[in-house]
């Protein structure tokens, strides 16, 4: 399913690790292409970027952005979060996610941080802020479960 | 009370106007192709068809798990809709979803939403998503949602 140019998944995440070229990576990633999602380095800190698209919109008449893309930001800002600031091998596998909505989405870009609270060797809890003009104003908030390996 | 807002008692109406938030007037929704395939007083079954650009793990072609977020999101909206009889002015408060297995490349994603609990303020919805079989769901989820009109 992977062009021929790109690496494995794994070296992929090994590679951008080191040279910080995310958008290699959430590139790679049909759904984060999709949805506009991207991870940048401001003022030396990972954060996750939703680009504002109509296409992201869940009510027109306020308009405010789907719940939906909320969720899917979270998620995405945890799971970069493991893939690029520790050292799990392979793709985290979400067990459960609970989102609380804050507040309504406003149809401009969205920005997501997300702290890992405990990583253990088979599961991670990761907890995840997503904010837009604010950041101590946040719109949504999750934390997830995930299962890094195998038994 | 009969007005725009109030619900068909005919189910094809019914299905009828409850499908405009996932051809029209949500664009998200439209936009990941979901489509509302059946009704009942209160649950609503909506299909998420697979698509390459919804993948999540372009490794094994399995589709992102926010793709599924906005899924059964939507379908528990709708099921809220049925269960007041109409369309009203409703929030997601929140929603925890359970992976229970992997889903698989290449099929569609069916959720199915039930409203089982409303208050003035609060509806209370659960739904399960499967791939064919609903005896075996990919995903449960829970949600509550807040009526914001009045």
């Amino acid at each position: 399913m992977s062009e021929s140019t790109t690496p494995p998944l794994a070296e992929l995440v090994r590679q951008v690790r080191k040279t910080r070229e995310y958008k290699r990576l959430t590139d790679a990633i049909p759904y984060t292409r999709f949805m506009g999602i991207g991870v940048e380095n401001l003022a030396g800190e990972m954060l996750c970027r939703m680009a504002f698209n109509p296409r992201n919109i869940g009510n027109s008449l306020i308009p405010a952005l789907h719940g939906g893309t909320l969720g899917a930001l979270l998620e995405s800002a945890a799971v970069f979060e493991l893939l690029l600031q520790t050292n799990t091998e392979r793709v985290p596998k979400v067990i459960s996610l609970t989102v609380d909505f804050l507040r309504s989405g406003k149809p401009q870009d969205t920005f997501a941080k997300a702290l890992v609270t405990r990583q253990g060797r088979r599961v991670a809890n990761v907890r995840v802020d997503a904010w837009q003009d604010d950041r101590t104003r946040p719109i949504a908030s999750a934390h997830a479960l995930f299962l890094l390996s195998e038994p | 009370m009969s007005d725009d807002f109030t619900l068909p008692e005919d189910k094809a109406e019914r299905m009828e106007r409850c499908a405009i938030f996932y051809t029209d007037v949500v664009p998200h929704n439209h936009a990941l192709g979901l489509r509302l395939v059946d009704i009942r007083a209160a649950e609503a079954t909506v299909e998420l068809p697979y698509a390459e650009n919804l993948v999540g793990n372009p490794e094994t072609g399995v589709i992102a798990g926010g793709a599924v977020t906005t899924l059964i999101d939507a379908t528990c909206g709708t099921a809220v809709f049925l269960k007041l009889d109409r369309f009203a002015p409703l929030v997601t408060l929140d929603l925890r979803i359970d992976y229970l297995r992997p889903a698989r490349p290449g099929i569609v994603l069916t959720c199915v939403a039930d409203c089982y609990r409303l208050t003035r303020q609060v509806a209370f919805v659960r739904a399960f998503v499967h791939q064919g079989d609903p005896g075996h769901p990919v995903a449960s989820a829970q949600g509550t949602f807040m009526r914001t009109e009045e």
